[in-house]
């Protein structure tokens, strides 16, 4: 089923001095505490983080509860932030297709993506055997996940100790290191076009509709940073 | 567990696997050396930005509560350590939850 060699090099590339794993450690500690803030037990907290495994979407779940939103409130709101992971998929899941794997493979290790995952394979995907590339992926995603489950249980436990400067503290780990992962990512024009325009977009967007910000913003960007980037090379 | 609770988590965990499932539908028909996989390489890359911009000027949650030049100022600074730095990634992310916290309790 699953190529345990490859497997085991994607896990253990979580270790990298590149690796997202401080950051994604500290925003689900912030996670972890904050659901036991506002009232779940253990189990819950474990079975969110393990079911959802994307940051913004736990953010919403949380806050929903707070207020006492409906269900499809709740439904809306996750679906419009997290709609970042369609793209974010198709980006990355062509470079691992291989007809000996099997489709249904495919549709469980997709809930693997997540951006500290995609942006691992996607520095080393080039590195790795076609064949046994969703193999990698796999042992990748679950380095993430687990690094993710294990913060929100840590963070649930250590939530009575944690106080509200250090959340601000946690809070501010995850953007920062995706800011530098962004500029990072700068290295053709069309590239830096995607996160120059995506960022400014998406503020300007905020102003228009603060759900709809994400997902207008980055189309719009994506699609103008696609088009100047073609035609610059051209 | 109380059940509203666990409906909560069950219709984000589906409202977040579908965009995913959406992803493995649409990857079956793109080769990777195609435009529209360039795209949507755009695509995956501005709209990530879109939601760090988002996060980062208008946050949800505990970041809220900092000024917003005091956030602009951690990021900045980060930033510029991450350049220096020949692009560790180390440094920027242990030193911005320092710094925000140090800000954040003296001003």
């Amino acid at each position: 089923m699953i190529n345990t060699k490859y497997f085991l090099k994607g896990y253990v590339s979580i270790k990298g001095v590149d690796s997202p794993a401080i950051a994604l450690a500290a925003s689900f500690i912030a996670i972890g505490a904050l659901f036991k803030t506002i009232g779940l037990n253990i189990q819950e907290s474990i079975f969110s983080t393990f079911l959802t495994y994307a940051l913004p979407g736990s953010l919403i779940m949380a806050e929903s509860l707070i207020v006492g939103a409906s269900l499809l409130n709740i439904f809306l709101a996750v679906w419009l932030v997290n709609a970042r992971l369609y793209p974010m998929t198709v980006s990355l899941f062509p470079l691992l297709m291989h007809k000996s794997q099997p489709k249904l493979k495919y549709y469980l290790a997709c809930h693997f993506i997540a951006v500290s995952a995609w942006l691992i394979m996607k520095e080393n995907y080039k590195a790795v055997e076609r064949k046994y590339r969703l193999d990698f992926w796999i042992g990748v995603g679950a380095a993430n996940l687990s690094v993710a489950v294990s913060a929100t249980a840590f963070g649930f436990f250590i939530a009575d100790h944690l106080n509200k400067d250090m959340m601000i503290g946690l809070a501010i780990v995850n953007p920062v290191y995706f800011t530098c992962v962004m500029v990072g990512a700068m290295k053709t024009i069309q590239m830096s076009l995607a996160v120059i325009l995506g960022s400014l977009l998406g503020i300007v967007f905020y102003f228009v509709s603060p759900e709809w910000c994400i997902l207008l913003g980055g189309f719009t960007a994506g699609t103008f940073a696609f088009f100047i980037g073609e035609s610059s090379v051209t | 567990m109380s059940l509203n609770i666990v409906l909560a988590i069950l219709v984000t965990s589906l409202a977040t696997y579908i965009s995913r499932f959406l992803g493995v539908i649409t990857s079956n028909k793109i080769k990777e050396n195609s435009k529209i996989f360039r795209w949507f390489n755009c695509l995956a890359y501005s709209t990530l930005s879109a939601l760090l911009a988002r996060i980062i000027i208008f946050p949800a949650g505990a970041l809220a509560e900092v000024d917003y030049f005091i956030r602009f100022i951690v990021v900045f600074i980060c930033l510029i350590i991450f350049l220096i730095s020949k692009k560790n990634f180390v440094y920027p992310t242990v030193l911005s939850a320092l710094f925000l916290y140090l800000l954040s309790s003296n001003f």
